[in-house]
């Protein structure tokens, strides 16, 4: 491959229970500063495969992973790395917009504060790098005290993008994030998302594959736990090696 | 079509199960009623100000003088000090059960405190009597430790079982989409917990707090084992007489004015624990809102 | 790159709370065993047969407790024969008949009311209401009928839970076939709520074991024998000391502890026999309610 692979997954196993395998050997190098979408019929283990570049997925009790998942290089199951340092270098977004229930500064300073900032000037710039980062502070510079909980869906997706940008994140993970969202967010958080790229590595789940071809750069075909195909988007909409790839895209499953 | 009237019996029944609906309304009415038929009286005689404010009860007296100020304060004192100790130690311990500990152990200690409710409140004073005075004296160095801090150890105690299961029902009832928001930030678990979870529960914490003040300031039994009973203002090592144990230690011997005064006391603590409970329900809508 | 470890200050205050988190647990845990411990010690010994079946005697010098044990017997089921018809009949009438929000509002007030009184209030208004107004005077009767008002919270809300686990579709089916309305509650709402209704009675059971403030003035502190079952005379209008309140008695006026200690220990041991079946009746209840869901 021509770019630098930043997240790369070897071999990767996982299994929700004994019996119940979620990966099978999923190999993928993710490229630096590109937007990869993950794509697959539902229970396809995409979200899942997400989860597990985070290690969101040790908080499942019972789970078991096997392979070996590099961050820049650094083994992230290695029991000597520290999950809260990952999870810092790689955000994530939830498919439900999710603000805590405190005003709007204090969700995007939560993830600061919790890593040590506590002067108020400095904060004040995060808070305000993020939420213009997010493309939502024209919205809210008047109303960050305000609850979160009022803002509308759309607003509260854009918002919890600004939490995940305000502990400056490396990688930037999103899990069907516009699926809750009306027709004009879903264009607003795409357009945010082709921004951030220039800064971020993002790597999205989604259902749409209409969103997969107008924002990725690379895509991965994901069935049964297995990756499929993993390529250029325009080459795998328009030109699939294999032929499950060509089905789902085509419309006959899924 | 022809409209069958009612059988006799199904027409008993609706109005049997009326009148059980309406006799739990009876009862709060004629309680009511009662309490201010009966704790009027003295009101009027001694008037509200001399009654709330008099910082002198001496009902046998010559000239009997009727203030309840100390009982009020020591009631207010007693309540805060259970409070401020219990409820952190509640918290934290409703904190381990819904979030930190093993499910097994969490399994254990649940019954634990459930237990602990389940104790007759004279056993508690019973012990506290016999075990905790002795050991207050000792360490304190008192001529008697029965007093206002035995007694807010016991009432601690005695509301920590209504803190930890309340509590623990409403952290259990935060979203875990806010715990998994907060660790994806690279947040800690005991970092999560304190600072999305416990403000996220924070009506249903409160109403667990005031709960437990509405116990304080109702308890008798125990606190009249272990508080002195004697009319002094509150003092932290001093014996005190509460609301509750004014009524409770003096009733049996009253008359006159003195047994009238008495039910007036217990008309102003009513009306306390009316206060506390709007507002207890007050937060617990707030919280199903 | 930053540093790949959680920062010191962190790491501290994260270890500082979980002790914290466990030292509180460990304290409930340790104060239900010490209590637990101390009263059965140190009342145990003390529990005898002459304890158990005699009444004191100042004359002979011993101690008995015959009289409260079975006046405790009797304010339990006394109370429970009043209030399980009132109790489940509001609750009924609350979830089955109701047809006016603001009277179900009323009702539901009034019983979050109750639950809120302290037990020296309630002691108070029923020896105003029962003991002077119906005059009744300082009896059993009297206490009995406190304690059920006490306890009438307790047997709504618990049948009331268990009357809204019946799934909406007995109901339909029994009405459908053309039941009338206290037919279908008696053949399909209440058989699968009765364990709800059980689980009540022990609540209030326990509650009135354990209940000594609303007892002082209304059921008085008689500490002799009465033959309560021979006659109604004896029933209505004898004072008589449950266990709780010969507990304050002894401790308190006799300073007589090895009594007092052995009083305790038997309601400890009352205390966890109560609340083991009040689980295993809810276990029940939750089995139950998971087949229904299947």
């Amino acid at each position: 491959m021509s770019e630098p692979a930043l997240l790369s997954v070897r071999n990767l196993e996982l299994w929700y229970a004994p019996a119940v395998q979620a990966l099978r050997g999923v190999n993928i190098d993710l490229p630096e500063r590109q937007v990869t979408a993950l794509i697959g019929p539902s229970g396809c283990g995409k979200s899942t495969f997400l989860k597990t570049l985070d290690r969101m997925c040790d908080l499942v009790p019972g789970v078991r992973v096997s392979g070996s998942v590099r961050y820049r290089g650094k083994e992230i199951y290695d029991p000597c790395v520290d999950v809260t340092w990952l999870r810092k270098q790689i955000g994530m977004v939830f498919q439900k917009p999710t603000p805590f229930p405190m005003s709007i500064y204090d969700n995007v300073a939560y993830g600061p504060r919790t890593h040590g900032v506590r002067d108020r000037p400095r904060l004040d710039a995060v808070v305000e790098r993020s939420l213009r980062g997010a493309a939502i502070w024209d919205e809210v510079k008047d109303r960050l005290k305000k609850s979160a909980l009022a803002l509308s869906g759309g607003q509260q997706q854009r918002l919890c993008i600004a939490r995940a940008l305000a502990v400056e994140p490396d990688v930037l993970l999103m899990d069907e994030a516009t699926s809750a969202l009306d027709p004009i967010s879903t264009s607003k958080i795409e357009e945010l998302i082709a921004a951030l790229k220039q800064r971020y590595t993002i790597v999205i789940v989604t259902h749409n594959m209409q969103q997969a071809t107008r924002i990725s750069d690379k895509c991965a075909f994901f069935l049964a736990g297995e990756l499929i195909e993993f390529g250029d988007t325009t080459q795998l909409f328009s030109l699939p090696r294999d032929k499950r790839t060509e089905d789902y895209i085509t419309g006959r499953f899924g | 079509m022809m409209r069958r009237t009612p059988r006799p019996l199904e027409r008993l029944m609706g109005l049997f199960f009326s009148a059980c609906g309406l006799t739990a309304v009876a009862f709060v009415l004629l309680i009511s009623l009662y309490l201010i038929l009966a704790g009027v009286p003295a009101l009027r005689e001694t008037g509200l100000p001399d009654f709330l404010l008099g910082r002198q009860w001496s009902p046998t007296a010559q000239r009997p003088e009727f203030g309840i100020a100390p009982f009020l304060l020591t009631s207010v004192y007693g309540a805060a000090g259970a409070v401020l100790l219990g409820a952190p130690i509640g918290l934290l311990c409703a904190v381990f059960l819904a979030k930190t500990a093993p499910p097994r152990l969490a399994a254990a200690v649940r019954p634990a405190v459930e237990l602990l409710s389940g104790i007759p409140s004279v056993v508690y004073g019973l012990v506290g009597m016999l075990v905790l005075v002795p050991a207050v004296r000792r360490c304190f160095r008192l001529p008697d430790g029965a007093g206002l801090f035995s007694a807010i150890l016991v009432l601690a105690v005695m509301i920590l079982p209504s803190i930890v299961s309340v509590s623990e029902a409403a952290l259990r009832a935060v979203p875990p989409e806010y715990e998994a928001a907060s660790l994806a930030l690279g947040a800690t678990q005991i970092e999560t917990v304190f600072r999305v979870t416990l403000p996220a529960a924070s009506g249903g914490v409160a109403a667990s707090v005031v709960l437990g003040v509405g116990r304080a300031i109702g308890e008798a039994m125990a606190v009249l084992m272990v508080a002195g009973n004697a009319a002094n203002m509150p003092s932290l090592f001093k014996s005190v007489k509460f609301l509750t144990t004014a009524i409770a230690s003096e009733m049996s011997y009253s008359s006159g004015l003195h047994r009238q005064a008495l039910f007036s006391i217990a008309l102003v603590l009513f009306f306390f624990i009316m206060l506390v409970n709007v507002l207890l329900n007050r937060l617990l809508k707030r919280k199903g809102g | 790159m930053s540093t790949q470890t959680l920062s010191r200050a962190r790491w501290v205050r994260g270890c500082i709370l979980r002790l914290l988190l466990c030292l509180s647990a460990a304290l409930v845990c340790a104060l239900l065993a010490g209590l637990t411990g101390y009263i059965l010690l140190r009342g145990l010994p003390h529990v005898t047969w002459q304890l158990l079946f005699t009444q004191s005697s100042v004359l002979r010098g011993t101690r008995g407790i015959l009289p409260n044990l079975l006046n405790t017997l009797y304010v339990v089921l006394a109370a429970l024969a009043l209030v399980l018809p009132l109790g489940v009949g509001a609750a009924i009438y609350l979830t089955e008949y109701a047809a006016s929000p603001r009277l179900v509002r009323a009702v539901e007030f009034a019983a979050e009311t109750l639950a809120g009184i302290p037990s020296i209030i309630y002691g108070l208004a029923g020896m105003l209401l029962f003991c002077q107004l119906l005059g009744l005077g300082t009896s059993l009767l009297a206490g009995s009928l406190t304690l059920a008002v006490m306890t009438l919270p307790i047997v709504i809300r618990t049948t009331q839970e268990s009357l809204k686990s019946v799934p909406q579709s007995y109901r339909e089916g029994a009405l459908g076939l053309g039941s009338g309305k206290w037919h279908m509650i008696r053949t399909v709402v209440l058989p699968p709520a009765m364990d709800g209704i059980v689980t009540g009675c022990i609540l209030s059971a326990g509650r009135v074991v354990g209940e000594s403030a609303a007892l002082l003035f209304t059921a008085g502190m008689g500490m002799s024998l009465n033959r309560f079952f021979a006659s109604w005379e004896n029933f209505a209008h004898s004072s008589g000391a449950t266990l709780t309140v010969a507990l304050y008695v002894y401790a308190k006026e006799r300073a007589d502890f090895d009594t007092a200690f052995a009083i305790a220990a038997l309601l400890m041991l009352f205390t966890l026999a109560l609340n083991f079946t009040a689980k295993w009746a809810g276990r029940r209840l939750r089995r139950r309610k998971g087949e229904r869901n299947e």
